[in-house]
């Protein structure tokens, strides 16, 4: 085991896939000759060369549409946003193309690619440049979304995401590129998409968190610990397909459910997975689902405010305290 | 002044060269913009009908020197290829309105000259992709008219399975990658069909086809500044139509010259009359070549006219009679008949055989999307994914 960052960890990822199959390719903006604007691509062009690393004008839409149309023909494209707000004009692309062309064209043109760079909240870049975009992309049929939030799941999971044979929209998150973790030797090593992980468990009280809510859940799960209330930390990772089944068995042994995501709640994923819990495992409830969201604003600013805008430790803590009604 | 239908403008060699092109308001002036009313370039002036004979006779002496360098295998299938579609989709048109279509169902009637012209210029394993009034670009790169007429039939024998419909046809085997449906869309596909291409080091090449109102949209200028700055070989043939649904090319577009615009880009490009099916062969021939030695774009305004409406539910109130049959003079099929019977090519005989071939082909797709199966119906959740993903399995 490797310690590493989710930066180095996603670079590492997209080195060996690269190395392995030559029909991957890399485009985005200044993902060559600049190393990438986070440096996930850093070494590549070095390594791989101008053919399979390639930087592009600013033209999102049609970069993305570029990577849809070599897809139908073989490649296996990565197209990198530098960050997910900019991929809001390649939507008709990722949406109406990459999603649709393996039904439309009754099976015959299957997309095999991923979409993928930073997303969600960065540190004080205003309203365009913090938005956490997976409950549109996961509404889709024919696309799968995948949020790691740890060094091992990013390395792994965009490993399988190069080998799936659909479109993968992949977000990683801005703040967290810095994170470190430990990740397996193992060349081979893959997590393979739609398995939640538990990344803690317990017996009182789920806490379903993805991305940059995971880490701030297990903080909080930490200090429940000492005021007595044992918190399960279920990441889905996955988020289309979701593997709803391993929450619902957490459900069932904890009887009560918090749902922590930094995005805005109004139709948003933490929307889906309560009511999926409803559905499937209402009878098992303890308490009504609740929900820790970002800010039903757009993303403000001042640093005390953005600060607001984010759920925190505190935030978490509380929402489980009422669901145990404590 | 004769009327230059094909004008080639050559890559700029440098920035100089470039700036000496782009400025030239007074380059249409009022002697060009009178040569003819069909082709006018600024104006839906009405026709004076003395010019428009002068010009026929042009086009058709231009077409006749083409027909001379032509095999008659080549001219004989070319005039059959657009016999058929124009017999496809009145046809279309019939069952359409008899219910038997559903959706929307975008008539080619008047452009043969386009798909049939181009596409006989490319090779079998090339690509083709298309918008959504795609019927006949199907049918020339060689798929079949049961599979089509099934699929606008929404049938299980459908070349899409009877999910795509009338707008979203496609054929891996004959590489048409599809009807696209979105303005503009399918531009950035066919740089990456393309792109592909280069990054494999064939030699196939890419045609893309879409409207004049296409090129209002970002796609096209995203598409076409990255296909020339890294080398793509795609050939964007701009079918000017002269109406984006409704709206005139007038009311739609700043600068009417949709060739010049390649200059935005430095990608060579020509001006084609889209009725005359060799032109627009020549025109492409000669960007194939371009595509296929040295991986370079082309863009291509083919100018022609739709007869029928947008769709079939179009009222057609934007545009007079007088303004279609002004056009329908100029009919592509029948120009390119003249020419063929004129210079001795086929004889009546041949083209009454033609028709009663056409004719069977076609009832024999009737007959084949009549008689074959819906979709099973657990069709409706296959193909959502190749490679389907059972959660939480590890």
């Amino acid at each position: 085991m490797a310690v590493m960052t989710i930066r180095e960890a996603l670079n590492q990822a997209l080195r060996e896939e690269m190395l392995r199959d030559e029909s991957v390719f890399l485009m985005g903006e200044e993902v060559a000759e600049y190393q990438g604007a986070y440096k996930v691509t850093k070494g590549l062009l070095q390594e791989l060369g101008p053919k399979r690393v390639i930087d592009t004008p600013i033209t999102e839409l049609g970069f993305a549409g570029l990577g849809v149309g070599a897809a139908m023909v073989g490649l296996r494209p990565v197209i990198e946003f530098m960050t997910w707000n900019f991929s809001i004009l390649a939507t008709d692309q990722i949406i109406n193309s990459a999603a649709k062309m393996l039904y439309m064209s009754g099976g015959q043109f299957n997309i095999p690619m991923v979409f993928r760079g930073p997303g969600g909240s960065a540190f004080q870049v205003g309203s365009q440049h913090s938005q956490a975009l997976e409950s549109w992309y996961a509404y889709f049929p024919g696309l799968k979304v995948v949020m790691p939030s740890t060094p091992a799941d990013a390395k792994g999971l965009l490993k399988s995401a190069i080998r799936d044979d659909d479109p993968v929209i992949f977000i990683e998150q801005e703040r967290m590129y810095g994170n470190k973790g430990e990740v397996p030797d193992d060349p081979d090593f893959i997590v393979p998409l739609g398995v939640a992980d538990i990344k803690r468990e317990g017996t009182d009280a789920t806490i379903v968190a993805r991305s940059l809510t995971v880490p701030i859940a297990l903080k909080a799960a930490e200090q429940l610990e000492k005021q007595g209330i044992s918190c399960e930390v279920i990441d889905p990772r996955t988020i289309r397909p979701l593997d709803i089944g391993t929450i619902i068995e957490s459900v069932k042994k904890t009887n009560r459910v918090v749902v922590a995501e930094e995005s805005h709640p109004f139709c948003g994923v933490g929307a889906e997975i309560s009511l999926q819990i409803t559905e499937r495992a209402f009878d098992y409830l303890d308490a009504p689902v609740k929900r820790v969201s970002g800010a039903d604003v757009p993303m403000p600013y001042a640093k005390n405010l953005e600060d607001l805008a984010i759920p925190n430790v505190d935030q978490i803590v509380a929402a489980v305290r009422e669901v145990a009604y404590m | 002044m004769a009327v230059h239908y094909s004008k080639v403008l050559p890559v700029a060699k440098s920035n100089s060269d470039m700036r000496k092109r782009t400025p030239e308001p007074s380059r249409r002036g009022a002697d060009e913009k009178s040569a003819t009313g069909v082709l006018d370039r600024d104006s839906v002036a009405v026709a004076n009908t003395g010019e428009l004979r002068k010009e026929q006779q042009q086009v058709k002496a231009d077409q006749k020197g083409r027909i001379a360098t032509l095999d008659k295998e080549t001219l004989v299938n070319i005039y059959h290829q657009m016999v058929l579609v124009r017999r496809f989709e009145e046809k279309s048109a019939e069952v359409y309105s008899a219910g038997k279509i559903g959706g929307f169902c975008h008539l080619y009637i008047g452009q043969e000259a386009v798909a049939i012209g181009s596409i006989s210029a490319i090779r079998k394993d090339d690509y083709v992709l298309t918008s959504y009034r795609e019927h006949a670009h199907a049918i020339a790169k060689g798929m079949t008219p049961e599979s089509v007429m099934a699929e606008l039939f929404g049938k299980a024998t459908g070349c899409s399975k009877g999910k795509g419909g009338s707008m979203h046809m496609f054929d891996k085997e004959v590489n048409f990658l599809g009807g696209h449906a979105i303005v503009g869309g399918q531009i950035a596909l066919a740089t990456g069909v393309a792109f592909a291409s280069k990054y494999k080091g064939t030699d196939q090449v890419t045609l893309c086809y879409f409207g004049e109102a296409a090129v209002n949209q970002g796609a096209f200028h995203e598409s076409l500044n990255m296909a020339q700055l890294w080398k793509l070989p795609c050939i964007y043939i701009c079918e000017n139509n002269q109406y984006g649904m409704g709206t005139s090319l007038q009311r739609a577009m700043s600068s009417h010259d949709i060739s010049e615009k390649a200059c935005a880009y430095d990608i060579a490009s020509e001006f084609v009359d889209g009725m005359d099916v060799l032109a627009v062969r020549e025109a492409t021939l000669r960007a194939v070549e371009r595509a296929r030695q040295n991986y370079l774009p082309t863009l291509l305004e083919v100018r022609t006219y739709r007869f029928m409406g947008h769709s079939m539910s179009d009222p057609g109130n934007y545009r007079t009679r007088a303004e279609i049959e002004r056009h329908q003079e100029r009919d592509p099929i029948k120009l390119f008949a003249t020419s063929l019977k004129e210079e001795g090519v086929m004889a009546d005989k041949e083209f009454e055989d033609i028709e009663a071939q056409v004719r069977e082909q076609v009832e024999k797709s009737l007959r084949f999307a009549e008689e074959s199966p819906l979709p099973d119906t657990a069709e409706l959740y296959t193909n959502v994914y190749a490679n389907p993903i059972e959660p939480g399995k590890r």
